[in-house]
């Protein structure tokens, strides 16, 4: 196919036709823009869950793959399992109930007239968003150290506090604790944005109608900001659940591999790590795989429901 | 009088703001200020001593900097590595991500709901969940141990897919016909008037993207196997061994990874907020 000095096509040949009416086609061109997507989803989503889903009723064992039935899903009752799945939903509460109301709160704050060096502040709180888990991680195992010397031991050996092993020792809130400081660390300026950007779509003729009306303060935040600022904190909510569900590289950092003492940092990605990747168990860490898809799936719908997804389309 | 005291306590609110937001900011520096003190320091000090916040100029030196630079570690080919898998990425990302973008936002046709929900759940499903059999599936396709095997199963992210979505749904329909009755192709659209538009939603995606890239660790650490394939934050991660004889150069190198993105985020601030907020508050 050439193209002639006036910009219309010159057809030599049959198949040359057929090209062009296949680029000029409106009907099938929409299929072939989105085709990317659909052979990557089909490769790389539709596959592995199929195949996953067949390996969790087998025994897979390289050449004498065979079918076991429910027994991989034995694994569900491991008291490691269970500890996996606790501190994860553990952590993720923890960081829903600290990652959306300081963030918003800190957002209206930095959004008000009387605030001043915004950008500056801004810029501080995001900083940490820029590092990645591994120097972020690395930086925390040392703060957390359980040596006197280290830096949070110096601090609270100040007010008297014996020096305490953070990170698995013998109470487990305080390997929550560091978790959680460094989920703090590393998101709330990523928040902060998400929680300015939806607070300059809230119109400022709200705030001075309210202000006419009489209203505090207070009402204002629970009445006009809060639920205008619905939208964002879905998203953040979203974010934060699928987040916390699928952490693993900041327990990985903290404790300097996936073994923690007493299992303290082992979390539902860890647990699936571990079996599947140190003990070579496909079948079982296939059946984890299944589980969790599952319980993925339920808890999307159900905050899709509840936030009201299904009604706006 | 009145108007004195409504001044007064329009500052006072001011004051404690500020104090709040300095005491915040501080505490989120601290860890950087401690690691970059530390990273003048022998790593044998740091097994001792853990970090710390005083300033001893006679302990301090650029030893760690000049090792990280002349020694005989890898950390050059660790970071090219991650600079080569991050480039790649990136730009084959957008351009599929925007490709598909475009096919959702401009083009009515049978399947588009039932293939936007498959987008969506690609969304909520944590790729950890599945990694065992994709782990599997790329070791068939022979993608083990190669850049391929990093990038290809995330190469159509739904989040950018949403986000262009998102930006070339201003455009309005009526200006493709236009082009169409110039005798333009459905692809020469894409190609010859809409990429050239979408220049500044590129750079924000990109931050996105490129950042996601160059952080992540955990599928290529499956997907790698020889050493000189290894992605920098698998290499600072390998060199934290509980004898703390590698923590020279894991300090200096920990900075050196840091301050390429700062030094980016301080230049290109602007695209980077946006990048980060983009599939949030528009949608």
């Amino acid at each position: 196919m050439k193209k002639a000095p006036d910009g219309i096509y010159i057809e030599d040949s049959g198949s040359g036709r057929r090209l062009k009416s296949f680029a000029y086609n409106a009907r099938i061109a929409p299929y072939v823009f989105v085709a990317p997507f659909i052979i990557v989803f089909l490769i790389f989503y539709v596959y592995p869950i199929i195949s996953g889903f067949v390996m969790s009723f087998q025994n897979v064992v390289p050449g004498q793959t065979k079918f076991v039935g429910w027994k991989n899903y034995k694994i569900l009752t491991n008291r490691e399992f269970k500890k996996a799945i606790r501190n994860s939903v553990v952590y993720t509460i923890a960081t829903l109930a600290t990652l959306l109301p300081i963030p918003m709160f800190l957002a209206v704050l930095l959004n008000s007239k009387k605030m001043v060096a915004k950008g500056f502040f801004r810029s501080i709180f995001f900083l940490p968003a820029l590092v990645s888990v591994v120097v972020g991680g690395f930086t925390f195992r040392l703060i957390f150290g359980e040596l006197p010397t280290s830096l949070l031991n110096s601090v609270t050996a100040k007010f008297g506090a014996e020096p305490i092993k953070w990170l698995g020792g013998p109470k487990q809130w305080t390997t929550y604790l560091a978790l959680l400081v460094l989920a703090i660390w590393r998101w709330l300026g990523v928040n902060i944005i998400y929680y300015l950007s939806g607070l300059q779509n809230i119109p400022d003729e709200l705030y001075e109608s309210a202000d006419i009306d009489g209203a505090t303060g207070w009402q204002k935040f629970t009445r006009i900001t809060m639920p205008l600022l619905k939208p964002t904190t879905i998203y953040v909510l979203t974010i934060s659940i699928y987040g916390g569900l699928a952490m693993f590289l900041e327990s990985y950092m903290l404790f300097n591999g996936n073994n923690s003492p007493n299992n303290s940092g082992l979390t539902i990605v860890g647990f699936l790590y571990k079996v599947g990747w140190q003990q070579n168990k496909y079948g079982y860490a296939s059946a984890v795989g299944v589980c969790l898809l599952l319980v993925t799936l339920i808890i999307n719908l159900i905050q899709l429901k509840a936030t009201g997804f299904f009604e706006k389309e | 009088m009145d108007k004195q005291i409504k001044k007064k306590k329009v500052s006072v609110s001011t004051v404690l703001m500020v104090l709040l937001f300095v005491v915040l900011g501080a505490l989120t520096l601290l860890p950087f200020y401690s690691l970059f003190l530390a990273s003048f320091r022998p790593g044998t000090e740091l097994m001792r001593h853990g970090l710390g916040l005083k300033i001893d100029l006679p302990s301090m030196s650029l030893n760690n900097y000049k090792l990280l630079f002349t020694g005989e570690t890898p950390y050059f080919t660790w970071f090219l590595n991650s600079v080569k898998i991050t480039v790649v990425q990136t730009v084959l990302t957008l351009f599929v991500s925007a490709f598909v973008g475009y096919g959702f936002a401009m083009y009515d046709f049978k399947g588009k709901n039932l293939i936007f929900t498959c987008v969506l759940f690609v969304m909520m499903i944590p790729v950890e969940i599945i990694m065992l059999p994709l782990y599997k599936l790329c070791i068939s396709l022979g993608l083990m141990n190669t850049m391929w095997g990093i990038i290809l199963p995330t190469i159509a992210m739904p989040m950018p897919i949403f986000f262009f979505r998102q930006y070339l749904s201003g455009i309005p329909r009526d200006f493709l016909d236009a082009a169409r009755i110039d005798g333009c192709s459905e692809y020469g659209i894409f190609f010859r008037i809409i990429l050239p538009l979408m220049k500044p939603s590129f750079a924000s995606m990109g931050i996105f993207v490129g950042m996601n890239s160059w952080n992540s660790m955990l599928w290529p650490m499956l997907v790698i196997r020889t050493n000189d394939k290894i992605t920098l934050p698998i290499g600072l991660a390998s060199l934290i061994t509980p004898y703390g004889n590698n923590y020279d150069v894991l300090l200096a190198g920990a900075v050196f990874a840091v301050v390429p993105i700062v030094i980016l985020f301080v230049l290109f601030q602007k695209y980077f907020i946006a990048g980060m907020t983009a599939g949030g508050v528009k949608g």
